[in-house]
């Protein structure tokens, strides 16, 4: 017998009492029962939650989105930076202001992302109570190795991505696709449960919430 | 009486892999006990999260129904642990992966070193998982010629150390930060870049020294092996929740991933994990969510591994499923909130439970692993205070399964013959007497005779055999001049009487 018909055999045998489980009781707030959360409080609790996990925030109009990404790069002395193809809102892949955009065709060696000052990424959804970014692999998100490998990620989010809790970013994704939920910069509390922020993951992480 | 189905079942062979003590629990905790450091810094990190976790749980209205559906979830994926497995395989097979499947530690092992051997490698980079300590993998890859690089500070911090993990989320709580720095020192040099020699004990700079150090062995490694959080029969998706990034440079940049994951670690549907995703890093770490959570679904062309091997461990597993009063510790999603509240856990530290699963979890779920023979101590590693019941997110009943399984201790010690202990002649003659109420209320009445024993100080410190090996370590306090049931019973005609 190999190995997964015993194992498949030991289950069924395990499983002789034919004990059924109650049914699954969903009384939680669900997508379909959000909390009551909309418009400016929404972003404001999403701005909270990321700063209390230590992302650096700013709030820009989807106009002026640009003008803030640049303000950002400036101010980390940022010069070169990886940005996936089509990345959204309009006027983001032409920066000027002296900062080089570099795509990823041909995919770059983990140790040429090493070698760059940051990335820009666009996200899928934004969970405003867990102050959470979602990355799933779509338009202007890059696959994972870009928002991994460089030490400074700046991540832009629409209001329209924003949702209040778990269960409505789940029901909006994909799961075929790859993920990366990311909630503040990496951060390691192994030593004492002192937490430090920045151990393999970009020690920064700064958010750009646009509306 | 019926012969309890779990008798037969394989259970985790002995010999490898880490479930076994060397010594039983009492032995092993005295000494962890003498420890005053590992006092300290158990009682200073336990304490801090806590506290970490109280807050966040608070913060959810919905919390009960989370751990309500929470465990209903992991009750249905064992109730049909064979369907959902299958449909786990064929999702995860058609989306590029392949999936073995391992009835043991060895065979798991086997498994691994020679996936790892195919890929032409020499060397892994790991990530922090419970089911590859439990199986010994590291052991059985140096065996084979091949490094594992563990890359979890914590694990990092307990491999150069050559020391083992005494907490499930935080494996190095036994070190404070001066005992770090110096194993830092004197080891990292011996196997990568060696910490810079100005090292302080801060944890920044600590954290930084490890950054560097595993740096060169991400951006080069070619084979990642990992365990995983959740697996989704109904996509195949996987799922890996850390906090460092060093998980998620494990499952994006190597060309090879190899995923060890025990069978229970499955979800119905992608949609569950809505509600694991909250369970999960509110009771682990006490935060809203964890840093990073990496979810794959086979192969993904062009991003990340592009060969998925997926080993489906039993290890033990249908052995704790046989037995319907011990099957729930299969709920467990390895949070340790159980550890955090246990004052055994507090007091004794992870060493002494001799496990790679500590506390109350591990004093369940070891011991049904190894089959309790093996374990016979851990079942009485606590003193059913139930803290633990109340944290856990998949609401594990431990202290009702810490008696059940006390009970099974005592039975398979009568299976094998030896000859009844203490314990199961004190056990024989109390139901003996409990089973009548005429020999219950003669037996009180007979114990007031036990006062003549207290002397002046009203305490039995020494009771002939078999009942020496009680007050061997504590005292027995008096009988109570008129027991209750006759207070109750006197009253009680009384009463009558005046009506």
């Amino acid at each position: 017998m190999s190995a997964r018909e015993e194992v498949l055999a030991r289950v069924r045998a395990a499983l002789a009492d034919g004990a059924a489980p109650p049914p699954v009781s969903r009384g939680y707030r669900t997508a379909d029962r959000p909390p009551d959360l909309a418009g400016e409080a929404l972003l404001e609790l999403l701005v909270e939650r990321l700063v209390d996990y230590r992302a650096l925030v700013r709030r820009s109009s989807t106009a002026e989105v640009a003008a803030a990404v640049v303000a950002a790069l400036g101010e980390r002395g940022a010069r070169r930076v990886v940005v996936p193809e089509g990345i959204l809102p309009a006027g983001l892949d032409h920066l000027g202001a002296g900062i080089e955009l570099v795509g990823d065709d041909p995919p770059l060696t983990p140790a040429q992302l090493d070698g760059l000052d940051g990335v820009l990424t666009g996200c899928a959804v934004a969970i405003a109570e867990t102050g959470t970014i979602v990355l799933d692999g779509g338009t202007g998100q890059g696959r994972r190795a870009l928002s991994l490998v460089p030490d400074y990620h700046l991540v832009v989010v629409t209001a329209a991505q924003v949702v209040a809790g778990v269960p409505e970013a789940v029901a909006r994704l994909d799961p075929t696709r790859p993920q990366t939920w990311i909630s503040g910069p990496s951060a390691t509390s192994d030593i004492e449960l002192d937490r430090v922020e920045g151990v393999h993951g970009p020690r920064t992480l700064e958010v750009i919430v646009c509306s | 009486m019926t012969r309890p189905v779990f008798l037969g079942m394989p259970t985790a062979p002995p010999g490898v892999g880490h479930l076994r003590g060397r010594r039983p629990f009492p032995e092993a905790a005295q000494a962890a006990l003498g420890d005053a450091q590992l006092r300290r810094n158990l009682a200073k990190a336990t304490g801090t999260i806590r506290a970490k976790r109280a807050l966040v749980v608070g913060e959810l209205p919905d919390w009960a129904e989370l751990r309500a559906a929470g465990a209903a979830l992991k009750d249905q994926v064992l109730a049909n642990l064979d369907g959902y497995l299958v449909q786990l395989e064929e999702q995860v097979t058609a989306r590029g992966g392949v999936v073995h499947w391992a009835g043991d530690a060895n065979e798991a092992n086997r498994i691994v070193a020679g996936l790892v051997e195919a890929a032409g490698a020499r060397e892994v980079v790991k990530v922090k998982s419970m089911a590859t300590q439990e199986i010994g993998l590291n052991e059985a890859l140096a065996a084979a010629g091949i490094a594992a690089w563990e890359t979890d500070l914590a694990e990092l911090i307990v491999q150069l150390g050559h020391d083992s993990p005494s907490h499930i989320l935080v494996p190095a709580i036994h070190r404070n930060r001066a005992e770090i720095r110096e194993i830092f020192l004197r080891e990292m040099g011996a196997v990568g870049l060696p910490a810079p020699p100005d090292l302080t004990d801060e944890p920044r700079a600590l954290a930084e020294a490890a950054r560097l150090h595993l740096r060169r062995k991400f951006l080069e490694a070619e084979v990642a092996v990992s365990g995983a959080n959740f697996a989704v029969a109904e996509t195949g998706t996987l799922a890996v929740v850390e906090s460092e990034g060093n998980g998620r440079m494990c499952l994006t940049l190597p060309r090879v991933l190899i995923t060890v994951m025990g069978i229970e670690k499955l979800v119905p549907t992608w949609r569950d994990l809505e509600v694991f995703l909250q369970l999960l890093p509110r009771s682990s770490t006490g935060e809203r969510m964890n840093p990073y959570t990496s979810m794959w679904t086979g192969v993904h062309p062009g991003d990340g591994p592009q060969e998925f091997h997926l080993v489906l461990l039993d290890n033990g597993r249908t052995a704790t499923l046989a037995d319907p009063q011990g099957r729930s510790a299969l709920r467990c999603i390895r949070c340790s909130a159980c550890l955090n509240v246990c004052p055994v856990y507090e007091r004794a530290g992870g060493h002494a439970y001799g496990s790679v699963y500590p506390g109350p979890i591990g004093a369940v779920l070891s011991p049904q692993l190894t089959g309790v023979e093996d374990n016979a101590s851990l079942p009485y590693a606590s003193t059913l205070c139930g803290a633990c019941y109340d944290v856990c997110p998949v609401a594990i009943d431990i202290p009702q399964m810490l008696v059940h399984l006390r009970s099974r201790v005592v039975e398979a010690k009568r299976e094998h013959g030896r000859l009844p202990s203490a314990e199961q002649a004190v056990m024989a003659s109390a139901a003996y007497v409990m089973a009548s109420p005429a020999r219950w209320t003669a037996a009180l009445r007979a114990a007031r005779l036990g006062r003549l024993l207290g002397g002046r100080r009203r305490r039995i410190s020494a009771l002939p055999p078999p009942l020496s090996a009680w007050t061997g370590t504590r005292d027995v306090p008096l009988p109570p001049t008129r027991p209750f049931r006759d207070w109750w019973s006197r009253r009680e005609r009384a009463r009558r009487k005046q009506r």
